[in-house]
C-alpha cells in the first residue's frame, strides 16, 4: 500500500471499522465505566450522522453562528515573496472564537442535546477547545467545566478569563506534567464519575472510538469547503496541502476529502519544540513509537519502560505526547508526510505572516506556515498549496511580547 | 488450577471471604514494598493487588495517583515490579500476586515478552484497567500461554448481556468497580451494589471481589455480605504516603494493621 498509485483505491470511509480500528491503531483503550457511555455515543452519532434533519442544524449553525464557509484567501504578497507555488489559506481563524476548534464542538454539543445531558466537559491546551466548548455550553444553557494543565492556565491567562465569562469553570490540572495530557486524564477521571448526566466533549481526533471517527467528520467542513473554494477559485485541485498537528483535528479536517485525490500531497506539521535532536519536542510521528494513551493506540512519546514524557512546544495546542489514530495510520500507509518545525521557525512565520499578509496566525498554525516557507520555493509558480490556518494569534500575543521581552 | 484459582475456592471451602489489597510497587520508596506485601499476607490478605506505576493512570483518584507519581519518582516501573515479585517468591510461594496497571507499559514491553517474564518471575493474573475484552484478545492468548489469569473489571455501567461476555474472558476472579468514579472516590452505595451484584452472581462460577470507596472496616464487612471478597486499595496507599520520612518495617506495620482490621470485620460476617 506505500505505493501511492494505491492511495486513490483505498476506501477511507471505511476507516476506522467497526471496532474503531484504523489498521493497527485506534480502538477503545478505557476502563469498563466508559464502555457504556461510549456504546450510548456511538449508537446516538451513526443514527445522526446521515439524518438529513441533523446534517441541516449542523449546517445551519455553521452557516450563521460560525460564520462558514471561512474564506480561501490567496496570499499574493507572501507568495511572490517567496517565489513558488501559489499559496493559499484556509482561513479558520476567522471563525467564530478564532480557531477550527468550533466546528467540533457545535456537532457534539448537538449531539449532547440529542442525550438530554445536561452538563459538558472538555480538556484544552492553548484554550481555543475550551473556549469553543464553554460558547456552545453557554448557548445551549448547559453546565461546563474545562480541565486544563496548571502550566497551560498560566500561559494562556487570556482565553482562561474568556471562558470564565462565557460561564464555564476553569479547573486547573495539578497532576503529571500539568499541560494537556494531565487535563485529559482528568476530564476521563470526571467523565467516569459523572457518566450519567455529562457529555465529554473531546477537542481533537484521539480517544476511544467513537472520537476520532466524529471529530473527523466534524471537522471534514474544511476540506470539503477548501477542495469545492479550490476549484472555483484556480479551477483546479491543489498540489500540496499543509497543516499543523498536535492531536490533529484541524489537519484531518484538511486532508480527509483530499485523500483519493492521488496528485493531492499532504504535509502534516509536528512541534519540533527546541529540536527533534534535543529531545524536547511534540512530535511523535516523527520521533515516537506506537503505544497506548488516552483510550487509543497511537504514536506516542515515551520512555523505554512505555512511561509518556514530557513535551516541549511553544505552543500549548501542539503540547501533548500522543496524535491521533488515523495520522498514525496515515503516515504508515505513507499518505500523508509528517515533518517538524521547531518553535524559532514558528516563531519567524508568526512574525511573517504577520508583517507580510496584515493577518497574525495562532502559533500552532504558524507551525504549518513555516512549512510553507520551505516548501513553496521548491514548488512551481503554476502550483498550489492549501496551508490550513486554524486559528487566530491573538491569545498568542501575551506569549510573543514575553519572548521579546516586553510586559503587556 | 491457578495459584488464584487454588487459593481462591479453599478460601469459599472454609466460609471465608476474599480480602485483596493494593499497593503500588515502589510507593512510597522501593524499599518500602516488599517488607509491606509481606505484611499484608501476615494480616490476613489473601490476594495481593501490586500496582505498576504509570505516567498517566487515567482511572486512579487522586491518592493512588500520588502513589504512582512517587514510585516513578524513584523510577520503578513493570521491570522493576517483576523483580520484586521475584524477591517475595523467595519466602512466600503461596499468596497469589496481580499486577495491576495500564496497556502501554506492558505494550512496551512487549505482550509475548511480558507474558513469559512474569510467569518467570511468579505473577499470577494481570489486571489492566485500559484493556477491555476488545482489545484483549493478543495479550490474552500470551497469558494464557504463561498460565496467567485475566483479570476484568465490571462497572455499574456494565450490562448484564456485556457482564456475560467479559466473564467469558474472565479467569481467577472478577473485580466489581462499586461505584462510578474513581479509585479512592467516596460515595459508595451498599443498596446499588447489592442490587448489581444480584445480576452478575448468575452469570458467573467466578469469584466476585468488590472494591473502589472501600475505606474501612465498616464499609469493608457491609459490602463483603454481599460479595465473595472486598479489594482494598486507596486507604492504605494513602497511609503510605503519609509515612514517606519512616523506615519500611515502621510502613509495613502501620499498613498491616489497616488491613488487619479489615480482616477482623470480615471474618466476623
Amino acid at each position: 500500500m506505500s505505493n501511492t498509485e494505491h492511495f486513490s483505491a483505498i476506501d477511507y470511509s471505511a476507516f476506522p471499522n467497526a471496532e474503531g480500528h484504523f489498521g493497527p491503531y485506534g480502538g477503545r483503550f478505557v476502563s469498563e465505566t466508559l464502555i457504556y457511555a461510549l456504546d450510548e455515543l456511538q449508537s446516538i452519532y451513526f443514527n445522526l450522522k446521515d439524518d438529513p434533519g441533523f446534517q441541516a442544524e449542523f449546517d445551519k449553525d455553521m452557516a450563521h453562528y460560525v460564520g462558514r464557509p471561512s474564506p480561501l484567501y490567496l496570499a499574493e504578497r507572501w507568495t511572490r515573496e517567496l517565489g513558488g507555488a501559489q499559496i493559499y489559506l484556509k482561513r479558520e481563524d476567522l471563525n467564530h472564537t478564532g480557531a477550527h476548534k468550533v466546528n467540533n464542538t457545535i456537532g457534539q454539543a448537538l449531539l449532547a442535546k440529542f442525550t438530554g445531558k445536561t452538563r459538558v466537559i472538555a480538556e484544552t491546551g492553548a484554550g481555543q477547545h475550551g473556549v469553543a466548548t464553554a460558547t456552545v455550553a453557554a448557548r445551549l444553557g448547559l453546565k461546563c467545566r474545562v480541565y486544563m494543565g496548571a502550566e497551560d492556565v498560566k500561559r494562556q491567562a487570556l482565553n482562561v478569563y474568556r471562558m470564565k465569562l462565557l460561564g464555564a469553570e476553569v479547573f486547573p490540572v495539578t497532576s503529571g506534567s500539568r499541560t494537556l495530557k494531565d487535563a485529559m486524564n482528568e476530564a476521563m477521571r470526571d467523565w467516569a464519575t459523572n457518566v450519567d448526566d455529562t457529555f465529554y466533549i473531546i477537542g481533537t481526533v484521539a480517544g476511544p472510538h467513537p472520537y476520532p471517527q466524529l471529530v473527523r467528520d466534524f471537522q471534514s467542513i474544511i476540506g470539503r469547503e477548501a477542495r469545492r473554494q479550490c476549484l472555483e477559485q484556480a479551477g483546479r485541485l491543489p498540489d500540496a496541502l499543509v497543516a499543523c498537528v498536535g492531536g490533529g483535528s484541524n489537519a484531518i479536517g484538511l486532508f480527509h476529502p483530499f485523500l483519493t485525490d492521488e496528485s493531492v500531497k499532504m504535509y502534516g506539521v509536528e512541534a519540533g519544540g527546541l529540536g527533534i535532536e534535543t529531545g524536547k519536542h511534540a512530535a511523535p510521528l516523527n520521533k515516537g513509537i506506537p503505544g497506548v494513551l488516552h483510550g487509543n493506540r497511537t504514536y506516542l512519546m515515551e520512555d523505554e519502560n512505555g512511561q509518556i514524557i514530557e513535551t516541549h512546544s511553544v505552543s500549548a495546542g501542539l503540547d501533548y505526547p500522543g496524535v491521533g489514530p488515523e495520522h498514525s495510520w496515515l503516515k504508515d500507509i505513507g499518505r500523508v508526510n509528517y515533518v517538524a518545525i521547531n518553535d524559532d521557525e514558528a516563531l519567524a512565520a508568526f512574525r511573517k505572516i504577520t508583517k507580510t499578509e496584515g493577518i497574525m496566525p495562532a502559533l500552532e498554525s504558524s507551525h504549518a506556515l513555516a512549512y510553507v516557507e520551505k516548501l513553496a520555493p521548491t514548488m512551481s509558480k503554476d502550483q498550489i498549496i492549501i496551508a490550513n490556518l486554524s486559528g487566530r494569534g491573538d491569545k498568542d500575543i501575551l506569549t510573543v511580547a514575553g519572548l521579546d521581552g516586553i510586559t503587556v | 488450577m491457578s495459584r488464584i484459582s487454588q487459593h481462591l475456592s479453599q478460601a469459599k471451602t472454609a466460609g471465608k471471604k476474599i480480602l485483596v489489597a493494593y499497593v503500588v510497587n515502589g510507593d512510597p520508596y522501593p524499599q518500602a514494598t516488599l517488607p509491606t506485601l509481606h505484611a499484608l499476607v501476615e494480616q490476613g490478605v489473601d490476594v495481593i493487588e501490586l500496582g505498576v506505576p504509570f505516567s498517566d493512570p487515567m482511572a486512579e483518584g487522586p491518592v493512588i495517583q500520588k502513589g504512582h507519581e512517587r514510585a516513578l519518582e524513584h523510577h520503578i516501573s513493570l521491570r522493576g515490579t517483576l523483580e520484586i515479585v521475584k524477591q517475595f517468591r523467595a519466602t512466600n510461594n503461596i499468596t497469589p500476586i496481580v499486577l495491576m496497571g495500564y496497556a502501554n507499559p506492558v505494550e512496551r514491553f512487549g505482550y509475548a515478552e511480558f507474558a513469559k517474564a512474569a510467569a518467570e518471575a511468579g505473577v499470577d493474573g494481570l489486571l489492566t484497567v485500559d484493556l477491555p475484552p476488545e482489545e484483549v484478545v493478543v495479550l490474552k492468548g500470551e497469558l494464557d500461554a504463561h498460565g496467567l489469569d485475566n483479570i476484568f473489571l465490571l462497572a455499574p455501567t456494565t450490562t448484564l448481556e456485556r457482564a456475560q461476555k467479559i466473564a467469558a474472558y474472565a479467569s481467577g476472579f472478577l473485580y466489581y468497580v462499586s461505584l462510578k468514579g474513581v479509585t479512592g472516590a467516596g460515595h459508595l452505595d451498599v443498596n446499588a451494589v447489592k442490587e448489581k451484584l444480584a445480576g452478575f452472581g448468575q452469570l458467573t462460577d467466578l469469584p466476585v471481589c468488590v472494591g473502589f470507596g472501600i475505606k474501612d472496616p465498616e464499609t469493608a464487612k457491609a459490602v463483603a455480605v454481599l460479595a465473595d471478597g472486598v479489594v482494598v486499595g486507596s486507604v492504605l496507599v494513602e497511609k503510605m504516603g503519609s509515612m514517606a520520612d519512616k523506615s519500611a518495617n515502621e510502613i509495613a506495620a502501620a499498613v498491616g494493621d489497616i488491613v488487619g482490621s479489615i480482616r477482623v470485620a470480615i471474618d466476623s460476617i
